[in-house]
C-alpha cells in the first residue's frame, strides 16, 4: 500500500457513495478508494449507515414467483454477473473499466503532453495526461472543482508533491502549473466541471501567441 | 423505462451540504481513537446475517441463501420502492441484488463489512446504474478469499461498532433521519446530505481499515 499523503475530503466521498456526484468526478474517488484504505474506509463506513438505514425500514412483501425465479436461478450460468474489471499497470479497475479494457489512446496536447477523454457530459469531464518527465503542464484555469489523481509518476505545484494515489483538488480560481517529476512519465486522471474548456488547451509557451 | 434527469450537478450538491452540515453539527461526537473492549468471542456470535452469508460464500449453501433472500428482499424492496424508483424497478433490482449476492459471495470479508452494508452497497450502485443508465464507477474489489483464518475478534469489534451505530440511528429525531433516508436510498440530485456527522463513524472507520490492511498484507505473503 502507498503512503498517500493528499486525501479526498470527507464531503466529496459522502457525495460520491451517496450517488450524488457528476460521473466524471465519481470516477476519480472510484480509482482514489482503489489506491487509499482511510478513504475505502470512509466510503465503507457510510454503507454500513446504509445498510442499518435498510435493515430498519419497512419491508415490503416479495412477490412469491420473484422469489422462485431466484432460487432456480443460481445454477444457471447465464444468470452470472461478468466479472469486474482488473486493474492493469498504472490504471486501477475503475480506470480499466473506463478503458473500456484497452489501452489509452493518446491524443497530442502538444509539448509531447498528450490526452484520453474517458467521459463527457453535462456533469463534468474526465481524462488521462500524460506528462514527459519534467515537463510543465498548459496552464489552466477552471470555473469550478478539478480532482487530479497521479496514477503514475510524480508532480509538483504550488500546492504540494503529489505521488501515485494522491489527489489534487483545485477549486474555482485556483491558477496553478503542475511539473512532473524528472525520471518517470507521469500519469493522471482528471476531472473537471467544464466540458469545453479543455479542447482549445494549449501549452503555456503557445499561450502569449494564442493570446489565452 | 423510468425518466428522471438526475444528471447531478456539483453545485447544487455543494449548497445542499453546506447547509445541511451547519445545521447539524450537534450531537455525538466523531471518536477517532479505538475504544479497547475487547469482545469475549464466548459471549457472542456474528450476526446471523453474516453467518449465512459466510455459509454462501465457503459453502454455495443454499438454505442459507433461501434465509437472506427472506431477510433481505422485503427490506431491499422497500428501499427501492420509494419516491419515483416504481416498483417494477425495484422489483428487477431486487432480483439482480439478490443473485450478485450468491455469484459475488466470494467478495465478501467480514472483516470490513457486515453483511446489510455489502448488500446495501450493491443495491445502491444498481439503482443509480438504472437512473442514470450508466454503472457508477466502482473501488477495485478486493480479491476473492485469501487463505488466512478469519480473525473473530475483528469481525465482533466491527459488528459492535454497528451496533452503536443503531443505536445512534435510533437516537436521531425522525426529521434527521427522514433526511438520511432520503440520502441513503432516495432520488440523486436532490436531497440533502445531513446528519451523518452526527454518527459514530471515528471508530468504525478505524476498524474497517485494519480489516483492509488485514487483507492487503495477507496479499503481499501471497505474492
Ligand atoms: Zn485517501
Amino acid at each position: 500500500m502507498h503512503d498517500t499523503h493528499h486525501h479526498i475530503s470527507d464531503d466529496l466521498i459522502d457525495a460520491y457513495a451517496l450517488g450524488r456526484l457528476p460521473q466524471a468526478y465519481s470516477l476519480v474517488v472510484a480509482a482514489h478508494l482503489s489506491l487509499c484504505d482511510t478513504c475505502r474506509a470512509r466510503a465503507d463506513a457510510l454503507d454500513m449507515i446504509g445498510g442499518a438505514l435498510m435493515e430498519a425500514s419497512d419491508h415490503e412483501p416479495v412477490n412469491p414467483d420473484l422469489r422462485a425465479n431466484v432460487l432456480n436461478a443460481l445454477d444457471d450460468p447465464a444468470y452470472k454477473p461478468a466479472p469486474a474489471p482488473k486493474g492493469s499497470g498504472p490504471f486501477p479497475a475503475p480506470v480499466m473499466a473506463a478503458l473500456k479494457g484497452a489501452p489509452p489512446k493518446w491524443a497530442p496536447l502538444g509539448m509531447g503532453i498528450r490526452q484520453h477523454i474517458l467521459h463527457e457530459d453535462q456533469g463534468g469531464s474526465v481524462r488521462l495526461l500524460y506528462i514527459p518527465p519534467g515537463r510543465a503542464v498548459p496552464h489552466h484555469t477552471h470555473r469550478g472543482l478539478e480532482l487530479t489523481l497521479v496514477l503514475q509518476g510524480a508532480f509538483s505545484d504550488s500546492e504540494g508533491h503529489f505521488q501515485r494515489g494522491d489527489v489534487q483538488t483545485a477549486r474555482d480560481d485556483l491558477m496553478h502549473q503542475p511539473i512532473a517529476d524528472a525520471g518517470e512519465v507521469c500519469i493522471c486522471l482528471a476531472a473537471t466541471d467544464a466540458p469545453l474548456r479543455f479542447k482549445g488547451w494549449i501549452p503555456s509557451l503557445l499561450q502569449p501567441a494564442f493570446r489565452i | 423505462m423510468l425518466r428522471v434527469d438526475t444528471t447531478p450537478s456539483y453545485d447544487a450538491w455543494q449548497g445542499d451540504t453546506a447547509l445541511a452540515l451547519h445545521a447539524v453539527r450537534d450531537g455525538i461526537m466523531e471518536c477517532e481513537e479505538i475504544v479497547d473492549d475487547t469482545p469475549k468471542i464466548k459471549d457472542t456470535t456474528f450476526n446471523e446475517t453474516t453467518r449465512w452469508l459466510i455459509a454462501v460464500r465457503d459453502h454455495r449453501d443454499k438454505a442459507a441463501f433461501a434465509k437472506l433472500f427472506d431477510y433481505f428482499a422485503p427490506r431491499l424492496k422497500a428501499m427501492l420502492s420509494r419516491g419515483q424508483f416504481g416498483a417494477a424497478n425495484a422489483d428487477d433490482v431486487v432480483q439482480d441484488v439478490m443473485l450478485r449476492v450468491w455469484h459475488k459471495a466470494a467478495q465478501f470479508d467480514p472483516h470490513r463489512a457486515e453483511a446489510g452494508a455489502w448488500i446495501y452497497r450493491m443495491a445502491r450502485n444498481r439503482q443509480i446504474d438504472v437512473i442514470r443508465r450508466t454503472p457508477p464507477p466502482s473501488p477495485e474489489d478486493m480479491p476473492e478469499q485469501v487463505s488466512d483464518e478469519p480473525d473473530a475478534v475483528q469481525i465482533l469489534a466491527l459488528e459492535q461498532e454497528g451496533e452503536r451505530l443503531r443505536q445512534a440511528l435510533a437516537a436521531l429525531s425522525p426529521e434527521q433521519r427522514q433526511l438520511l433516508e432520503q440520502s441513503f436510498f432516495d432520488d440523486l440530485a436532490h436531497s440533502k446530505i445531513s446528519a451523518i456527522n452526527n454518527l459514530p463513524l471515528g471508530t468504525i472507520k478505524s476498524r474497517i481499515r485494519l480489516g483492509l490492511e488485514r487483507l492487503r498484507r495477507e496479499l503481499k505473503d501471497l505474492r
